[in-house]
This record gives structure tokens, sequence and C-alpha cells, in this order.
């Protein structure tokens, strides 16, 4: 049982993100991560590996800097590690990166795929399913758990009316949020060994994926709107004059 | 332009931000066609002003949420052009496997559409926004809250396809909420509490004044890991993010990462003991107090309402 886990490295979620230009200054954000989710869905995966014996591929596409979220994954136990060269992800529209991940997983052979429910950056939450169609796949959001089940999986997802237990064979993707799971951290022997580990390089090309042709493409980034300042008030006391002004100011109660 | 939009149900039917996809596909000169998945709402579909038909999309797959099956049905029933979803979970894994399906683009979260066709979205959980330019046919979800419901005199004629698709993904097990409460998703007020709540013991104090005013409550990262509340309850960046017409804060600093859940909010009222908090950054209402005070207080004042 193999298992593909798709991380992204991004602007680690204290980064100030500021615009220059038309574009997120990247070059002034000056620590990077592994993103959220997908520090979840990796857990996942190596907790897989200790209760039945998966191997954990670890893939992310990006410029040269994700390698460093490669060896991050590896320092904690990932036993493989793929990086597809793209400079510049935000020249690719969904249909793109999607296509080069697919490729990768495809060709490191697993036949399970666990990613973060969305990246930090995109907020979008379009590759873990998107991935799935292009492998023929069942897909599963948002996991909070995940087990194997018979020669397939059994995950928890959240649902509106509280959370259901399903099952699901493989090919699968299973997309995480965060649980109350507490995160294994690097140790020493951890990281020197993640630092010897080969990195198999790919890019488009030895993927044979097209990456031209993007038809959704960013034209700028902005700053969020402003907001105006608030009023300010002191004191318990002030409780009521508030309350007033939400009823009569914002109409809000 | 053509407009198909999947309208997006629960339990109790057709959610609102339905309608509020209608305002988006008139606003680009459409007149949508709305797929009902299941069946499910093509009544009320019809009745929104804008809709030019609706299309009650039936089958076995209908029964529990699978979005590969969902997306192989709807696709099969709706037109070429541009696919409008709501921006839920359930709603942005539709429209990603629909998206890649077709081969198309998806982008998820607008909470702007323009002719064109542009869309705007918030990117880095609102701290910095992106404009996107498409040339050709793409799925877009749209936030809920961020356009305004289309009104509610349309007739449109309703009418039926059946459309199964594989189901690969089984339920085995429905497990209702440990709680009651309302979604901070889905409330039109949150009231959160933070670490300055000081224990779990007082958590009541908050749910009394929830109560008061049918809120939904929310909890800071810091005391849904420490107190070991629900993750479900967590605003921010690793939790929801929530768009509600009031959100209150008690005790809760205003970290970068909880800002991310919570900023779009249309009011937002923080109530700290520190005038330097960061939430006071985005608070449209600042009370510096203490919670122990201030709580009581707001409890009178709602209910002399
Ligand atoms: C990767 C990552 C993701 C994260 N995701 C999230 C997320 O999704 N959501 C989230 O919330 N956080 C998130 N965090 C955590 C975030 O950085 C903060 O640690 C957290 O939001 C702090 O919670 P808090 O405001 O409750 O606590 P604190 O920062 O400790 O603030 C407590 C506040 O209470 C006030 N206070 C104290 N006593 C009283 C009193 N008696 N009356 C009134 N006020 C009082 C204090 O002045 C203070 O401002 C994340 C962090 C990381 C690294
Ligand atoms: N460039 C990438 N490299 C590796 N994994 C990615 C990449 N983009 C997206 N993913 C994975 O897909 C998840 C969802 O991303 P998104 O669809 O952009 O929100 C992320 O949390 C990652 O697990």
């Amino acid at each position: 049982m193999d298992i593909a886990v798709l991380i992204k490295y991004v602007p680690d979620s204290t980064a100030k993100i500021t615009v220059s230009g038309d574009r997120v200054n990247e070059g002034g954000v000056s620590k990077w991560s592994i993103s959220p989710f997908d520090e979840y869905a990796l857990e996942a995966a190596l907790g897989m590996k200790e209760s039945s014996g998966a191997s954990v591929t670890a893939i992310t596409c990006g410029p040269n800097r994700s390698e460093k979220g490669l060896r991050d994954a590896a320092a904690v136990g990932a036993d493989s590690l793929v990086h597809i060269s793209v400079d510049d992800l935000t020249a690719l529209d969904s249909t793109k990166t999607q296509a080069l991940l697919a490729a990768a997983v495809q060709s490191s052979g697993a036949s399970i795929v666990f990613c973060g429910k969305q990246a930090a950056d995109t907020n979008a939450g379009s590759t873990g399913p998107g991935v799935a169609e292009i492998m023929g796949a069942a897909c599963v959001t948002g996991v909070t758990e995940v087990g194997s089940e018979g020669s397939g999986l059994s995950a928890l997802r959240a649902t509106s009316g509280g959370a259901e237990r399903v099952t699901l064979s493989t090919p699968c993707v299973l997309t995480f949020d965060k649980t109350e799971i507490e995160l294994r951290r690097p140790n020493v022997k951890g990281i020197m060994m993640a630092k010897k580990k080969p990195i198999d390089s790919q890019d488009a090309e030895s993927l044979g994926v097209d990456t031209s042709g993007s038809t959704a493409n960013i034209t700028s980034h902005s700053p969020p709107a402003e907001k105006a300042p608030g009023q300010m008030f002191e004191g318990a006391s002030t409780v009521n004059d508030v309350v007033q002004k939400l009823r009569n100011e914002a109409k809000v109660l | 332009m053509e407009v198909t939009i999947i309208a997006e149900t629960n339990e109790e039917g057709i959610h609102p931000v339905t309608a509020q996809m209608v305002t988006a596909a008139v606003s680009l000169g459409a007149s949508p066609t709305v797929l009902c998945p299941g069946g499910v709402g093509c009544d009320a579909a019809a009745s929104i002003e804008g809709v030019s038909s609706v299309i009650s999309v039936e089958g076995d797959c209908f029964t529990s949420f699978d979005g590969g099956a969902w997306a192989a049905s709807l696709n099969s029933a709706a037109g070429a052009g541009l696919v409008l979803a709501a921006a839920t979970p359930n709603g942005r894994e539709v429209a990603a496997r629909m998206a890649a399906s077709r081969g198309i683009p998806v982008l998820q979260d607008a909470t702007g559409i323009n002719d064109g066709l542009t869309v705007e979205r918030p990117i880095y959980s609102g701290k910095a926004m992106e404009s996107v330019k498409v040339d050709g046919d793409c799925v877009v979800t749209i936030r809920p809250n961020a356009f305004a419901a289309a009104g509610s005199g349309g007739s449109a004629s309703v009418s039926t396809v059946n459309h199964s698709a594989d189901v690969t993904v089984t339920v085995q097990e429905a497990i209702a909420k440990a709680s009651a409460r309302l979604d901070v998703a889905e409330a039109d007020i949150v009231i959160s509490g933070g670490r300055g709540m000081g224990s779990i013991d007082n958590w009541s104090s908050l749910e009394e004044v929830a109560d008061q005013i049918g809120a939904a409550v929310g909890a800071s990262r810091a005391v849904v890991d420490e107190w070991g509340l629900s993750h479900s309850i967590q605003v921010g960046q690793t939790g929801k993010v929530v768009t509600p017409t009031l959100y209150i804060a008690v005790g809760i600093s205003g970290a970068i990462q909880h800002l991310a859940g919570m900023r779009s909010s249309k009011y937002i009222v923080a109530i700290n003991k520190d005038a330097d908090a960061p939430i006071f950054g985005v608070a449209d209402y600042g009370i510096v107090a203490n919670w122990e005070d201030a709580l009581p207080a707001l409890k009178d004042a709602l209910s002399s309402l």
C-alpha cells in the first residue's frame, strides 16, 4: 500500500504578505513552510506507514526552494522525494498543476494520494479532487481520521450534521483537515538522514505534460481593501452603547 | 455567455447562496439554468428571479455525497460555458471534479466576477486579492454572502433528467454532532472566545449570550487545542473561514491566523482587556474591558432590546 503525499511549500502562516507592483512580493517572505493542512496529510501517511508498512513518497511541485519542504518531510519519515520543477506556479492554471501532480503520482506507483484540504496560498481546495478525476480515483475531502479497511481505506469526514465514516477502495485521494493529532517533530537523526536522501527531479517534459496554454491567467494581485478604523469604547459600561449602535447604526441586531 | 448554476442544497432544501449565484450570473448578462442535485429544491430554484430554467438531476448517486459521482452526473446535464457552484466544502469538491473532467480551469471562492471574464478572489487567507482573466469555459465557485441574493418573483420551468453515476465512496455511519449548536460557517452571528476567557469553566458565559441571540459559538485555535474543544468551531486559517453579518470576539488577541478566518465578517465587535490587542485593528466596535464585566453587561443589554 504505497502512499503519495502532495506537499506545497508556501509562505509560513506568520509571514506578512505584501504586494509590490501587481504581484505578491514572494522575495519579501523570509520564512517558508509546508502548507499547514499538508502536514496533517503527511502525519496521516506516516501513521499508516507505522501501522501497515506503507511506503510514503512526498511530491512537491514548485521552484527550487520547495526542495526544503521535501527535506522537512523526509526528516519526519517520508521514504522517497519527488520534485517537479516549476519556476512560477502562478503561471499555471488548475488543469496544468493537476496534470503534473497526477503524472508524478502515477509514475511513483502509489495508488493512494494524501494532500491538504486547501493550500495556504491559493486557499482553493481544487487539487485533491482534480487529481482524483484525472486518475479516475475515488476522493474524500476534509478527512480527519483514516485507517485501512480490507484492501481499501476508511475515513472520517466532517458534514454539516456532524461527521461521517466512509469507506473507499483504491485508487483514491484523501484531502486532510486539521485534527487533534499532534504532529511529529523531526529529531537530529531524521534531519541528518534527510540531508542525504536523493530527490527525484522531474519537470513537465520528463513527465510528458504540456503546460503551455493556461486559459485562466492572473492579471494582478492587490492588497485587501482597507477597512475604515473602528470606534473604540472603554469599560464594560459602554457595552450597552455598542449594542444600541449595532441595532441602530449597523442594523444587525 | 451560457451559465449553469449547481444549486447548493442541504437537508432543509435550497441554500441562500443559490440565489446569490443567480445574481452573479445575471450580472454577466446571462439567464442561467439551475441544476438541482438529487431533485432537491427545484420549486424554490424556479422561483428565483432571473433563472431561465431548472433541471432536476436525479439518480441513486444523490442519496449520499460522493463528489466524483455527483460531478459525473451533473456534468452530463450541464451546458458548456460557465458553471457556477457554491464555495462550500461539497461545492468546491464537485466544482473541481467537473472542471478536471472537462479539462477546463476551476477558480474557487470568487468574491467578484465581471464580464470578460474576470474573477476576483481572496488568496493567502484574505491577506491579498487576486484577479484572474479566463479565456474560454471554466468552473467558478462563489463565496457565500459575497453577492446579494436575487429576488423571488421568478417562475422558471422545471424539467427532470435521470443520470446516475458509479458511487465509489460508501457511507458506513453518520455521527451526529456532539452539540446541537449552529455551525459557525452558516450562522448569521458568531460569538467566539479565546484564551482570555481564562478556562473552559467560563465557556458557558459565552454560550449563554450566543443562545440569547441565536448565534453560533466559535473559538480561537489556542482554546480549541488547549481546552479540547471541537475543531469544528475553530475560526481561522486552519479552522473555518466565516463571513457572518456580526462577529463578536471575546478574549481573542487577533493573531494573523485568526484574522484570516473572520476579517471578512460584515461587522466585528471585539472585547479585550488590552487596548493594544491586534483584534481592535479589524473591529468596527472595540470595547476595552474584561469579559467578566463585559459579558454580563452584554447579556443585560441584549435582553432589554
Ligand atoms: C500554522 C498555524 C495555524 C494557525 N491557525 C489558527 C487558526 O485557524 N485560528 C486561530 O485562532 N489561531 C490559529 N493559530 C494560532 C494563532 O497564532 C494564535 O496563537 C491564537 O489565535 C491565539 O489565540 P487567542 O487569541 O485565544 O490567545 P492569546 O493570543 O493568548 O490572546 C488572549 C487575549 O485575551 C485577552 N484577555 C486576557 N484576559 C482577558 C479578560 N479577562 N478579558 C478580556 N480579554 C482578556 C488578552 O489581552 C489577549 O489579547 C495558528 C497558528 C499557526 C502557527
Ligand atoms: N504545487 C503543489 N505541489 C504539491 N502539492 C500541491 C501543489 N499544489 C497543491 N498541492 C496539494 O493540493 C492541496 C490543495 O491545494 P489547492 O487546490 O491549491 O488549495 C495542497 O494542500 C497540497 O497538498
